[in-house]
């Protein structure tokens, strides 16, 4: 399972900065999303599920496998 | 509160953003009984921020705005009720009627049908329109390059986003309002004028501070009446005067009713009944009263613990709520409940690099909502200022 995000789609909501400082960032320039670990390591798959279907662009896709 | 397992059907009324998610939820909380989700529109699940941006102004189609189907609903599956209306339902006997004459029984529902567009008295005319669903958009967008002139009628956040899309595609566009400065209960009065400002600098007219009272017109409409007897004359009109929970169908099922569905902090209605979205009124604890938030984040959020709670979870929804908006190359964010707004205070930027945060501070001096303005960077502080203020105000611990 790893996590994707998109920028373009990300309006900087911050709510997965906030739900999840060790995975998520927001860059400096645009406050957009960056991930710190797309592995999302230390959450449970639920947890990463649901900070995904938080996300009010649907700018975070977990992906199974890889 | 019953287990899950009691559960043998749930039903979901809506298939927009909250009824998709609590879909999602109530599979991903391990729920293995039927689910149906009863849908009033056509079209797949998809969602509304992009209509009044990039559907208007940047071409994006209905591929682009669709909601993803969460993989969980792919394999457990739903059973998807589209174009089909629920029109009455019985609380006690657990049935739900639909305008198909079918009558869905159910152990648990989720009410998530948000709301529709409040229009102006008077007479329909095919040059007014409204914008909520994405035949509205479509409607909108075929009409705009034919125009002549664009009147909106509603300068909060869609009248705004409507007129800088318009003022895009090159349209002279003219912003009513009664209130005196755009997106007043979302920004205050002074970021209200700073944004005001903006849509004048990009040449939308502004005619603020005089009532709206109708649309006046031949075969078509013509002009806007205002309050002070002046009228504001357009080739198309699109109104924007808010929304409504629209609530007929619940109407003698004794479900509590007033500006929307009341829920409790847990966005219970009543045994096995629970709301999310648009539609939903619970008590917020942040900020002591109650709440009914229009706003994107919220449904989601709400639909993720409305679902755990039919399940017999108990999450309090206590989100701080939150919105974003996109004009004239403005992304805007507000955190709290901007409404009573008074006084703005900038704590990061400034306003001449168009890059800022302010706290918004109300008739008391106490922080209720925080912006920023093409600063997104700074969201997790001013969602934590309005926490701490919450806090201070007593009404709960802040929790980060
Ligand atoms: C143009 C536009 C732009 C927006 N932009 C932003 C933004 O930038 N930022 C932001 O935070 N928020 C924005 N919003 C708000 C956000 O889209 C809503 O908060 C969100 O869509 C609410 O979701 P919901 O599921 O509660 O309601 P809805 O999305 O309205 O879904 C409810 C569904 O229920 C259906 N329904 C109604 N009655 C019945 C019935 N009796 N039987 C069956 N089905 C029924 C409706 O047809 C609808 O499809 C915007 C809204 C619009 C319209
Ligand atoms: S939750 Fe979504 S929109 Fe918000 S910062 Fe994260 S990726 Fe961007």
């Amino acid at each position: 399972m790893r996590l994707r995000v998109d920028r373009d789609r990300c309006i900087g909501s911050s709510n997965c900065v906030v739900v999840m400082p060790d995975v998520f960032d927001q860059d400096e320039a645009e406050g957009l999303v960056q991930l710190l670990d797309d592995s999302g390591a230390g959450h449970d798959e639920d947890a990463l599920h649901d900070v995904a279907y938080a996300c009010p662009a649907q700018a975070i896709e977990v992906v199974e496998g890889g | 509160m019953a287990d899950f397992r009691e559960l043998g059907e749930v039903v979901i009324v809506g298939a927009g953003v909250a009824g998709l998610t609590a879909a999602g939820a109530l599979r991903r909380r391990g729920y293995v009984g039927g689910l149906t989700v009863v849908g009033a529109e056509r079209h797949a699940p998809y969602d509304r921020p992009p209509l009044s941006k990039q559907v208007l102004a940047a071409g994006w189609g209905e591929d682009r705005i669709r909601l993803r189907v969460p993989p969980e609903l792919e394999t457990a599956g739903a059973t998807w009720a589209l174009g089909e209306v629920a029109t009455r339902l019985d609380v006690e006997r657990r049935e739900l009627c639909t305008d198909r004459g079918r009558t869905l029984p159910w152990d648990g529902l989720v009410i998530a049908t948000g709301v529709r567009p409040r229009t102006l008295p008077g007479r329909a005319y095919s040059n007014v329109l409204t914008l909520r669903t994405v035949d509205d958009a479509m409607a909108l967008r075929d009409a705009l390059p034919g125009a002549r002139s664009v009147v909106v009628v509603g300068a909060g956040v869609l009248g705004c986003e409507v007129a800088a899309s318009a003022r895009g595609l090159g349209l002279p566009v003219t912003l009513v309002d009664g209130l005196v400065t755009p997106m007043l209960r979302q920004l205050g009065p002074a970021l209200g004028a700073h944004l005001g400002a903006r849509h004048e600098a990009h040449g939308v007219r502004l005619r603020l501070g005089v009532g709206v009272e109708a649309l006046e017109g031949g075969v078509r409409a013509e002009a806007v009446r205002l309050a002070d007897g002046s009228a504001v004359e357009g080739d198309l009109f699109v109104v924007a005067i808010g929304a409504e929970p629209d609530l007929g169908w619940l109407e003698g099922s004794g479900l509590p009713l007033g500006d929307g569905v009341l829920c409790d902090d847990r966005l219970r209605v009543a045994p096995g009944v629970v709301a999310a979205g648009d539609l939903a009124s619970w008590p917020h604890p942040l900020f002591g009263r109650r709440m009914r938030v229009e706003h994107r984040f919220n449904a989601s959020e709400q639909a993720t613990a409305a679902a755990t709670n039919l399940l017999g979870g108990d999450v309090v929804h206590d989100a701080v709520p939150y919105f974003w908006s996109e004009q004239l190359g403005v992304r805007v964010q507000v955190f709290g409940d901007p409404s009573r707004a008074e006084r703005a205070e900038l704590v990061a930027g400034d306003l001449a690099s168009d890059r800022f945060a302010a706290v918004l501070r109300d008739a008391d001096d106490a922080v209720t909502a925080c912006v920023s303005w093409n600063l997104p960077k700074a969201g997790p502080d001013l969602r934590l200022r309005v926490l701490e203020a919450c806090a201070a105000r007593g009404a709960v611990a802040a929790t980060p």
